[in-house]
């Protein structure tokens, strides 16, 4: 599989550092796109090019070359990485192409795109070798080093945790919390709040178990399909040992109503929180009530190891 | 969309699959006119987007006038979990050998469509045992999948043929429809071997209504649903006393789930999408204002890019602009918290250092 922290970090130099890896932005001039490249940029991510047709040939901000195609910006940069900011309808056809060219790390930040038009990508992306991460996803991130997304920088710490989230705002809430209470984190992944997502959370736990200084694993999850459960049941499988701890939103959310996200639907038990809790339980992970309690029961697990 | 039964049976037609004779009606007046078209006896079926209805006695027989004169009025008029009867539905009674069970759906883990079908029907799917569950991909039934799905559940030899053809109608239907969930329970088998939709359940990918303009006509939003939709946030209505707002779906889900283990119960669940900006802010607190029985406002904003004095100043205007006079109890987290408790000291929001002291505090508010 494709290594996710080295398509990010790249490769070491000499002197032990890390490269930061070149990204492109498709929809670098839309409102969204603009205000969000600006802040990435402040980050430190290395920007190199954006994608928006019609405006081939412009800079973005006097600085960062803009071009008509993803193919173009790759030919031009050799950039793996791209974030996508274009409008739901637009998606499929962004996405092809991004995936055409040769990018291997799809951040794709829309949230309202078809089912059926992520279910096109995913196999693409299979065959392509490349991970999609999103529709719908606030993006991913190693602190300090490189953000693709639009989460706000301040929650994040460098650190040796790691978070996978459906959920944006409970990813930095929960991270905010993390990082005030020394729990740093190495990445963070929001795989999305879409019923169909490019990396799901069984995926993301696969791209992270191996790192090597990982102290643990925070999942943040929510009501609708089975994600939690599946990744449950593979902690289980292969007697993952370090401490995994977990948060689950809307236990108390009505049945078959969407909540917000498109994928937070209870239909009958497929989706509900208790059949997550209860997975999560068998596999000896604990579920905090509130988002608050998560930094607790991870110093829990922690001293117990 | 969740369809309703009616609607879901309207689509069933149009695809082939056959369905028992029945008209929908919103009001007694048609459902007389209907009820002489049907014919007695016949089922008076309520339409809810909810399951379970059947239980709860939203599902009746009428043999005559009087009966109907007594049963229509209850129907039309009951709530069911919460939501209230949106329609009624007259329907043939038909007679049948056998009852059983068929879906297609879109199984997110797998991030495939599954065919689900059972020889019991007429219960909930959970509760049944022998099921028969066939992954196929992007949601296409082949003529040869459909047959040993057939098999598999042991139909009669003349009932497979028209097992199959119900099954590849469905697939179509849910293929072109972008449906993440179709489901016909029961599927009901008569005595010649052929088959009848006697109940349909369809849900479609909101996300792909811009493709389907033939389905807005089913699309059934309260005023405030479509106004929160036309300023792209979510609302859910439910049938407490405080409003909760929040941005991003996760973070008011985690709220309404802390308030309600405080004892509070929620009117609404109100994202107003993962960026929160002073319009947004307002603009909910005009939407929470058209809504009955709300005490009181439950704010939770992550502003992690967004100054929270920009939130602060929404309040300020609503309470100017006489939008709101609720007391709103908020936890605002982001920057410049200092400066937005400073300006909102002399107002009717209060700011709390946490999600659960404002919870208490509005929990408080309500039973006072």
């Amino acid at each position: 599989m494709t290594d996710i922290f080295e398509l990010l970090k790249g490769k070491q130099n000499s002197k032990g550092d890390f490269q930061k890896q070149p990204v492109i932005v498709q929809g670098i001039t839309g409102k969204y796109g603009t205000r969000h490249t600006k802040l990435m940029i402040e980050y430190g991510t290395n920007i190199v090019a954006g994608v928006t047709p019609g405006k081939g040939g412009q800079k973005f901000e006097d600085a960062v070359p803009i071009y008509e195609t993803v193919k173009e910006a790759v030919d031009k940069t050799g950039a793996k990485i791209s974030i996508m900011f274009v409008p739901a309808k637009f998606f499929l056809g962004a996405a092809t192409d991004a995936l055409e060219a040769g990018i291997k790390l799809l951040v794709a930040i829309p949230e309202h795109v078809p089912v059926q038009d992520t279910m096109k990508i995913v196999e693409i992306a299979k065959q392509k070798g490349a991970i999609l991460i999103g529709p719908n996803t606030p993006g991913v991130m190693i602190p300090g080093l490189i953000k693709i997304g639009i989460m706000p920088a301040s929650p994040f710490k460098f650190g040796n945790t790691v978070v996978l989230s459906k959920s944006g705002t409970l990813l930095y809430e929960i991270s905010n919390n993390l990082s005030n209470s020394g729990f740093g984190q190495c990445i963070t992944i929001g795989v999305g709040g879409d019923p169909i997502n490019g990396t799901r959370l069984v995926d993301a736990f696969d791209m992270v178990k191996d790192y090597p200084n990982l102290d643990g694993i925070v999942v943040v999850g929510e009501i609708g399909g089975d994600a939690e459960e599946v990744l449950a049941q593979k902690i289980i499988d292969e007697n993952f040992e370090k401490p995994v701890v977990a948060y689950i939103a809307g236990r108390k959310a009505p049945k078959e109503k969407r909540m917000g996200h498109a994928g937070a639907i209870v239909m009958g038990n497929y989706g509900s929180a208790e059949s997550k809790i209860t997975m999560f339980s068998r596999a000896n992970i604990p579920v905090a009530k509130r988002p608050v309690e998560v930094s607790i029961l991870l110093a829990g697990k922690m001293e117990k190891k | 969309m969740r369809l309703l039964e009616y609607q879901a049976k309207e689509l069933f037609k149009e695809y082939g699959i056959r369905v028992p004779d029945s008209i929908a009606s919103k009001d007694i007046e048609s459902g007389r006119k209907d009820a002489e078209k049907i014919g007695y006896p016949f089922v008076i079926k309520a339409q809810v987007p909810v399951g379970g209805r059947g239980k709860a006695g939203g599902i009746q027989k009428c043999h005559n006038e009087d009966e109907f004169e007594l049963k229509y009025p209850q129907v039309l008029n009951m709530s069911i979990k919460g939501e209230k009867t949106r329609a009624v539905l007259l329907e043939k009674m038909s007679e049948y050998e056998k009852e059983i069970y068929l879906s297609l759906f879109l199984n997110r883990s797998k991030r495939c469509y599954t065919i689900i079908s059972s020889a019991e029907g007429g219960v909930e799917i959970e509760s049944v045992k022998d099921q028969v569950i066939r992954e196929v991909g992007s949601g296409d039934v082949t003529k040869k999948v459909a047959e040993e799905v057939a098999k598999e559940i042991g139909l009669d030899e003349n009932s497979i043929p028209h097992f199959v053809d119900i099954l590849q109608k469905l697939s179509k239907l849910t293929v072109e429809k972008e449906a993440e969930l179709t489901e016909i329970n029961p599927l009901v088998i008569l005595k010649d071997g052929s088959m009848m939709a006697l109940d349909g359940k369809i849900m479609t990918d909101d996300n792909s209504n811009f493709r389907h303009k033939e389905l807005a006509k089913y699309h059934e939003q309260t005023e405030l649903e479509k106004k929160a939709e036309e300023s792209g946030f979510s609302l859910v209505e439910l049938d407490g006393n405080i409003a909760v707002i929040g941005n991003g779906a996760g973070l008011v889900m985690s709220t309404l789930d802390m308030l309600t283990d405080n004892g509070g119960k929620a009117a609404c669940f109100l994202d107003v999408g993962g960026t929160a900006t002073e319009e947004s802010v307002y603009e909910a607190l005009t939407l929470i204002s058209k809504m009955k029985n709300v005490k009181a406002v439950l704010v939770n904003l992550y502003g992690g890019i967004v100054k929270t004095t920009i939130v602060a100043s929404a309040f300020l205007k609503a309470y100017d602009d006489k939008i709101i006079i609720l007391p709103v109890f908020a936890r605002l987290m982001g920057a410049e918290s200092e400066k937005s408790k400073e300006m909102l000291k002399d107002s009717e929001t209060k700011l709390a250092p946490s999600i659960e002291e404002a919870i208490n505090k509005v929990v408080m508010e309500v039973n006072k």
